[in-house]
């Protein structure tokens, strides 16, 4: 199932310094809420993306906490800040303590 | 005597009746307040994060006034802050309250993140109201609400 679970961003390659720019990002992850049923009528335990942390040469600019309410592929759009030229390094966390990553180069100018 | 005793332990036969159903009807009105969470349970989760009054103001929720689809409502909170070292959002809550659980997510923000702006998707399970209190770097709490009519509920009960 895991092989299934990708992250997708969409990061500007380049930026003004000082420029707000707008941060997407999908991973592609069923969220299980532990709410729904299966055919047999039993619960299936929650499995959900509980966590990402986003951080720019190194310093934390997002840290989402998740709740099952969240829905299945979770879509989050945000701001960055840029001073400088640097890498965005995204972290999601999902229950079982299974992680992903994906990493983004924006040149300031 | 005996006929004057009847219609007592009828009458008291039917108050036990009435005593009955009254009792079953508030544990189902229980039952289904449990499957649900409630305007207080969504203030109770918001609290149990961020201690003290709210405040109205401040924050700005955008979302479909109307909602087809109930698996995936788009959403987006803004707080108006300068986000300065000096004045900036710590983070934003946001709740639900007609979902199973009041909870959705927070975020932590940063003075670098530049804008207390989140865009996010959200599951409802029917009509509900979305609430979001911004916690701000000096303690102070600034809440707003939406709410979202759902057609077709999300939560894949």
């Amino acid at each position: 199932m895991s092989d299934d679970i990708k992250p997708r961003i969409r990061v500007p390659a380049t930026a003004k310094k000082g420029e707000l720019v707008e941060i997407k990002t999908l991973i592609t992850h069923p969220m299980e809420s532990g709410q729904r049923r299966d055919s047999e009528g039993k619960l299936v335990p929650r499995l959900i993306v509980n966590r990402l942390d986003v951080t720019y040469n190194g310093k934390p600019v997002l840290a989402a906490t998740l709740e099952p309410a969240i829905s299945a592929n979770p879509y989050m759009a945000f701001f960055v800040r840029v001073e400088e030229s640097g890498t965005l390094n995204f972290t999601w966390t999902d229950d079982n303590k299974q992680t992903w990553t994906a990493e983004a180069k924006i040149q300031v100018s | 005597m005996s006929n004057h005793h009847r219609p007592t332990i009828g009458r008291r036969r039917a108050l036990v009746r009435a005593g009955g159903f009254g009792l079953a009807a508030i544990l189902g009105a229980v039952a289904a307040r449990e499957a649900s969470a409630t305007p207080e349970s969504a203030r109770d989760w918001l609290s149990a994060l961020a201690k003290g009054e709210f405040k109205e103001g401040k924050v700005t929720i955008r979302a479909p006034e109307i909602a087809e689809n109930g698996n995936a409502v788009p959403v987006t909170v803004s707080v108006d802050s300068e986000m300065t070292d000096g004045s900036y959002v710590k983070a934003i809550y946001v709740a639900a309250d007609g979902n199973p659980n009041p909870g959705v997510a927070a975020f932590e923000f940063t003075p670098a993140s530049g804008k207390a702006e989140v865009q996010l998707r959200i599951r409802m399970a029917q009509t509900q109201k979305v609430v979001a209190v911004a916690h701000m770097n000096d303690g102070s709490l600034f809440t707003a609400s939406r709410e979202v009519k759902v057609t077709i509920g999300g939560c894949g009960g």
